[in-house]
């Protein structure tokens, strides 16, 4: 199926266990990669789903097999799987015979029992516990280092603190509660979220969105992408003490923020997307005005990080800091800045496009190294196409598009919800600022939410980020940390 | 007189460096009094203290506070006598500072904190780095000069031997270097970061508070006056002959090297924690050529 396509539950290819496994290594041995592996229980058994994105056809297959509670882990063959098996004996009890190392993602206590932290012995190792307390204004995660001296041997990342329950209270929906948990699963990614809710629910219920919609929600994707780029070079310029690029992006930051308000009114893109629409029409004042802004944002931009770039001691703290290697980052299925930055070309936006992507799409922006640097420097790269992608898309009002009045359904979002296709699975995957987002959903005989699941690219990248501190400086984790850039609520959901 | 000033003017060096910085950042900065203001805040609070410190960590704001006012005394301003003065006083004057941090390094391991810990394992580590470069330095100056006593060392550097001045610019960078490490000022340590892993100075001070606090923040801005006017004393060749003179050209030279750290500190990103170490072996290698120099 397309990205934002749905399919009738009985469709779906019920295999047996041994062959469900092969498809997926078949898969990831030829380049393709896994969107999500999750399960739902049924009677005494369990429905195991695998969703397979195919760049190459621009599709995603899903599978599914019947497994008993216990079944022989999926993690030995594809490492990339183990936080999702994970995910499933933390939930529903499950054991995956072989699993290297279960212990529960988010809680202390998950459904298969507790774990103990990972620990190092030896005279002088020692433990480092930091968290979930911080001392910026963050959100709390804790992290347990065995270190020798400086030197870090292990990382360990205990999240969950932010666990919501976001999920349990989309099933049943949509109602008018569903569309601001789509929009609040990460505060930082509502655009991106909302449009992967959009796009699911518009799946189901088959009503697409206008095509001026669609280039609106772009428009806004792109800003949401600027805005978080351009904060994130600006918080790394601060943890390394360069100050000017530091407050220079804070200030231009604020500024792209303040263009996505001229759009809908909110700074973070709230009450935008919608499922059938948008909210807000881009008339042409407010767009020749968001065309000039987006002109001096650019100028500035452009200053400010070239400065951070072209300083012999900035390259120097952030080069050969924190790397993971492009066979590990594949390993581990590592998704958007984190994989771009080791030199793995992968991007939702080309791979499985939706909206207006579909039209055209930014090119892709890599670096070789893995490096801090690298994902500092792919942050540049896509600060700079987002920039020309947007002088593009916003040059006219695309001429498909009337100006005047928005289609009828433009602002009727929950109706649009209310008519969704019984007894069937929809997606809806978008690449946010951070990386790939995928939800997927089924509906039960009525055409409400059977279950509803989320993958934020936080959930692929968290153990890319312990992996970037083994063997490095105990000192280094503060930039690796802000380098990945990850979101726990995100994650915890 | 300048014992007065020091104590009065040496958190104003700290307002001169954050308004460089905020400036070179496009920023308004906070008032160039705001660290005295800091001072009286945390003087009107109360002391938490963690259960398991003992009188270790209560005592050292004190020794902070009585190290850097007794190596106030024996700092002369340069050209002049201090309050103190011997043969052989810097060598008490690097002792006191010594004595300095093994009280905070005691009193952060006393907290048995981890952060504590690895701050001050960091400190130790670099200040053993530091520490040669100090010392070798001045005896360049002592040897070169024929004197003993800060006085006669700062009263005139450059009157040494004319093919001999270069040893002076090499000395004048080491302890350039010492004073930003010292002093954990970028690029060796940021003063600003609230990231504890990184830290090195900060860290062991994070379980100080209200009054103690006061009284390690005060005492850091007086190490970093005293520091500051070794090198003054160093780099700086001009002497009048008449005290008034010579301290307004000496204190236009603190304003002046507090201008330059801003600088510093604003134009350079950190380096790397393992690279610190390699900065401070550079002024123990210039220190310990200037003094083959002088010797050879």
């Amino acid at each position: 199926m397309r990205n934002g396509e749905s399919i009738a539950l009985k469709a779906i290819p019920n295999l047996e266990f041994p062959h469900f496994k092969t498809v997926l290594k078949d898969a990831v041995s030829t380049g393709n990669r896994i969107l999500g592996l999750w399960a739902v229980p049924f009677d005494n058994e369990y429905s195991m789903f695998g969703a397979i994105l195919y760049p190459s056809t621009q599709r995603v297959e899903i599978l599914c097999s019947t497994v008993e509670k216990t079944y022989p882990s999926l993690t030995l063959d594809l490492p990339s799987l183990h936080w999702f098996e994970r995910d499933l004996s933390e939930r529903l009890g499950m054991i995956p015979q072989g699993h290297p190392w279960l212990k529960p993602v988010r809680f202390y206590q998950g459904e298969a029992g507790k774990v103990d932290f990972f620990r190092v012995n030896g005279e002088e190792v020692h433990e480092v516990a930091v968290g979930p307390v911080h001392a910026g204004v963050i959100e709390p995660g804790h992290f347990r280092f065995q270190c020798h001296g400086e030197k870090v041997y292990h990382l360990e990342i205990a999240l969950g603190y932010q666990h919501r329950g976001v999920e349990r209270a989309l099933t049943g929906g949509p109602n008018e509660r569903s569309i601001h948990y789509a929009e609040t699963l990460a505060g930082d990614t509502t655009i991106g979220h909302a449009t992967a809710y959009s796009l699911l629910v518009e799946s189901l219920s088959g009503r697409k969105p206008s095509l001026q919609a669609e280039w609106i929600r772009a428009i806004s994707l792109e800003l949401e992408r600027l805005a978080n780029h351009i904060g994130d070079i600006g918080a790394l310029s601060g943890d390394i003490g360069f100050l000017p690029t530091q407050s220079y992006c804070g200030r231009i930051r604020g500024d792209v923020l303040n263009v996505t308000a001229l759009i809908c009114g909110n700074r973070f893109g709230r009450n935008l997307v919608r499922p059938g629409g948008v909210r807000y029409n881009l008339e042409r004042e407010r767009l020749d005005t968001l065309r000039h802004r987006l002109r001096e944002i650019e100028n500035d931009t452009v200053s400010a990080v070239e400065l951070f770039f072209e300083t012999p001691t900035v390259r120097a703290r952030l080069e050969g800091t924190g790397i993971v290697p492009t066979h590990i980052a594949i390993e581990l299925g590592l998704v958007g800045v984190a994989a771009r930055a080791s030199g793995i070309p992968i991007d939702a936006r080309k791979d499985l496009p939706w909206g207006y992507f579909l039209n055209q799409c930014p090119p892709v922006g890599i670096y070789p190294t893995g490096d801090c640097y690298g994902r500092a420097y792919v942050r540049w790269l896509e600060i700079q196409e987002s920039f020309q992608f947007l002088h593009r898309i916003t040059e006219t009002i695309p001429e498909e598009i009337s100006d005047k009045e928005p289609p009828p359904h433009f602002n009727d979002g929950i109706r649009t919800e209310s008519f969704l296709s019984p007894e069937s699975l929809g997606i809806g995957v978008t690449e946010g600022w951070r990386g790939e987002i995928f939800h997927v959903a089924a509906t039960d005989s009525e055409g409400k939410f059977a279950w509803y699941r989320v993958f934020d690219p936080s959930f692929h990248n968290w153990f890319g980020l312990a992996y970037a501190m083994r063997g490095g400086e105990i000192s280094d984790f503060p930039l690796c940390n802000k380098s990945f850039n990850l979101s726990y609520c995100g994650h915890d959901l | 007189m300048s014992l007065l000033l020091a104590l009065v003017l040496s958190p104003f060096l700290l307002g001169i460096i954050v308004k460089t910085k905020a400036f070179f950042a496009g920023r308004k900065g906070q008032p160039l009094l705001q660290f005295y203001y800091d001072m009286v805040k945390l003087l009107q609070k109360g002391v938490v203290y963690s259960s398991s410190t003992t009188i270790v960590f209560r005592l050292s704001p004190w020794i902070a506070l009585a190290t850097t006012g007794t190596a106030l005394c024996i700092l002369p301003l340069p050209g002049y006598s201090g309050w103190i003065s011997f043969p052989g006083d810097f060598f008490v004057l690097f002792a006191l500072l010594a004595v300095l941090r093994f009280s905070l390094v005691s009193s952060a391991l006393d907290t048995g904190s981890s952060f504590e810990g690895m701050g001050a394992s960091r400190e130790v580590f670099f200040s053993f780095l530091a520490e040669p470069a100090l010392l070798l330095s001045f005896l360049v100056l002592s040897f070169s000069l024929e004197g003993y006593s800060l006085k006669e060392l700062l009263s005139d550097p450059f009157s040494i031997r004319a093919e001999k001045t270069v040893v002076l610019y090499f000395i004048s960078v080491s302890l350039f270097i010492v004073l930003l490490a010292e002093n954990a000022r970028i690029p060796f340590d940021d003063p600003n970061t609230h990231l504890e892993l990184t830290m090195i100075h900060e860290v062991m001070v994070l379980d100080h508070s209200g009054p103690d606090l006061a009284g390690i923040l005060y005492s850091s801005a007086l190490k970093l006056w005293i520091l500051g006017s070794l090198w003054v004393g160093i780099s700086i060749p001009w002497r009048w002959g008449n005290y008034f003179l010579d301290l307004f050209v000496f204190l236009g030279s603190m304003g002046l090297l507090a201008v330059i750290i801003g600088i510093i500190e604003s134009i350079l990103a950190r380096v790397r924690m393992i690279r610190v170490s390699h900065a401070l072996s550079l002024a123990t290698v210039l220190s310990g050529l200037a003094l083959l120099w002088t010797i050879g």
